[in-house]
């Protein structure tokens, strides 16, 4: 009972984690990523593969997929930062089935649909509880830095310009920024929590294979924001471990509920999860932990930004 | 070799032509109300399903299984379009674009949960394939075809000859200078929906006619629709259909050149070649940025 607790708590973090990356490209900057998914599977794979045949050790690989992550999300906005968000959207939402596309089909590099078994561990397997202890310790740990870095950032004067740019492009590069090149910072940087989040538990679970990169998800995710609060790090944090609570509440619908078959208590959870998401945007759009509103600083030397 | 690419061509001009019936869909919803509908892939397999009920258990001849399913899918583009993505107007096309996803979802597992993830095949008859030449064509492939023309050519002259599709593009041109006269922007929504809901829901049931229908029908073609639309310029019909043309034949040539499992990743090199070098598409008047 207890090692199921602290393995829902490891993956509870991990889904903090990629709520933190919706929170910097989404909450912060308005840009939208339909491909969150593919990025944690990015994640995974890089550090998966560089751990395990590269023989690479684990901390390396984890800067891997940070830095695989982030040439990713570069890779992506290159050809929508100076359009409408709405192609942003199309982009990233093609970009994971292609990420999974590929992870199934070049089996040479990725071992195909039957992924990769055996991924190394972290932390010596043999512990048995004590295995999982020091992860959700290391996972919480990096929860909580990313944390304290995403409520810096976003007071930061960095963070202003990126409030900016959602509210107004126009408005933010009239005032002197580069409002590219801001777009693809933060996109960057989500896209490497999420490749960071891809990574731990590629190595927790010990197994990446493309079926657990399914686009729901992002689905989740974004219900984990939306419901926690856009744009306030805080929020993120609280919705994922929320989701988590939610969807290991749901994980025995179909024993519960009367006469529906295994495949269908799966169905029913999707679906629940999906009016969920389509109930907090029409009425919670703000989520649990609104966006505090902004004060001017009180600086009285000038400090730039761009 | 020729005959390998004459054929894969033929192919492409069959497919290209049933995938635009859905791109045509998704790009309209996008010039009336201006968002991405990411529920469209799940409405095509609402028509995949539809369809394989008229054809199989009600045992409907299929243009009459095909007038059905656009009636059924129709609706549920509606009913998704009123209940949930319609309300979020004044958050923005990005928050009814996620919500479309959503849809999405609870659409594809109402049909899981009912139907079971079991393909399901229409009652057709098969016919040896034709020869022209050294080319292989199957009647059902020239049916299919006839029919997407046929679809096309109908909806063509009601958006150019009907007073509601004159309404309807000029609402998609300029909407306050068409509300100004005297269109009615809540109506045209409507219609606007309804329509390529049914689009979608036929295109569906002409991919399931091809091979069969499963809860998954509708999402494997979401790629390649985004690439249709975005090729043809976001927006634009005539657009969506060269561009599903365009998309249709080339993925059957790469299935040449590589595994057929890649034929849809060709969307996606479609669609950031075309945002990176000419944002608008080959039709796009509309300002992408």
């Amino acid at each position: 009972m207890i090692s199921y607790l602290v393995f829902v708590l490891v993956v509870a973090g991990i889904y903090a984690l990629l709520a933190q990356s919706i929170t910097i490209s989404w909450g912060l900057t308005g840009m939208v990523n339909l491909g969150l998914v593919g990025f944690f599977a990015i994640g995974a794979y890089a550090s998966a593969m560089a751990s395990k045949w590269g023989g690479i050790p684990i901390p390396f690989s984890l800067l891997l997929a940070v830095i695989v992550g982030f040439a990713a999300g570069l890779a992506v906005t290159m050809s929508t930062l100076r359009l409408r968000d709405d192609y942003l959207a199309i982009v990233t939402l093609g970009f994971a089935e292609v990420v999974r596309l590929v992870a199934s089909n070049e089996i040479w590099l990725t071992g195909g649909t039957d992924g990769i078994a055996g991924v190394p561990s972290i932390f010596p397997r043999d512990w048995a509880l004590g295995y999982h202890l020091a992860t959700l310790g290391l996972v919480t740990a990096i929860v909580a830095l990313v944390h304290l870095l995403l409520s810096h950032l976003s007071k930061s004067p960095w963070g202003r310009v990126l409030r900016a740019i959602r509210e107004d492009q126009t408005i933010a590069s009239v005032a002197g920024k580069q409002v590219v090149r801001f777009k693809a910072q933060a996109f960057s940087i989500g896209a490497a929590i999420a490749a960071l989040a891809g990574a731990l538990y590629g190595h927790f679970t010990s197994f990446v294979a493309p079926e657990i990169y399914q686009p729901l998800i992002t689905i989740y995710v974004f219900l984990a924001v939306t419901a926690g609060g856009v744009g306030r790090p805080l929020g993120a944090l609280v919705g994922a471990y929320l989701l988590i609570g939610l969807l290991e509440s749901t994980r025995f619908i179909a024993e519960i509920v009367p006469g529906i078959s295994p495949l269908q208590g799966a169905a029913l959870r999707e679906i629940i999860i999906g009016v969920l998401l389509v109930l907090v945007l029409r009425l919670r759009p703000a989520g649990l932990f609104p966006e505090l509103p902004q004060k001017a600083p009180l600086v009285t030397k000038h400090e730039p930004a761009s | 070799m020729l005959n390998s690419i004459a054929q894969a061509a033929l192919n492409g001009v069959v497919s290209g032509t049933i995938l635009a019936i859905p791109a045509i869909g998704f790009t309209a919803i996008f010039a009336v109300l201006r968002y991405p509908n990411f529920a469209i892939g799940a409405i095509a397999t609402v028509g995949a399903y539809a369809g394989w009920f008229a054809n199989t258990q009600l045992g409907l001849p299929l243009t009459l299984s095909l007038f059905a399913t656009f009636i059924v899918a129709g609706s549920v583009a509606v009913l998704c379009e009123e209940i949930a993505i319609r309300p979020l107007e004044k958050s923005g096309a990005l928050m009814m674009a996620i919500c479309s996803l959503a849809v999405g979802i609870i659409i594809e597992n109402l049909v899981r949960g009912a139907f079971g993830n079991d393909p399901r095949g229409y009652a057709v008859a098969l016919a040896r394939d034709m020869r022209f030449g050294g080319l292989r064509v199957s009647p059902q492939q020239i049916e299919n075809l006839l029919i997407a023309v046929a679809i096309m050519a109908i909806l063509w002259s009601l958006l150019k000859f009907t007073r509601l599709g004159r309404a309807m593009r000029a609402s998609a041109d300029n909407p306050d200078l068409a509300r100004l006269k005297g269109v009615n922007p809540a109506l045209v929504a409507g219609v606007a929906v309804a329509v390529s809901g049914g689009l979608a829901g036929a295109g569906g049931l002409l991919i399931a006619l091809d091979t069969s229908a499963d809860p998954l029908t509708g999402s494997r073609l979401i790629l390649s629709i985004f690439a249709a639309a975005v090729l043809g310029g976001l927006g634009s019909i005539p657009g969506a259909v060269v561009g599903a043309l365009t998309v249709g034949i080339f993925e059957e040539l790469t299935v040449l050149l590589l595994s057929p499992n890649y034929r849809t990743a060709i969307g996606f090199v479609f669609i950031l070649v075309v945002l990176t070098f000419q944002p608008t598409g080959l039709f796009g008047a509309r300002n992408a940025k």
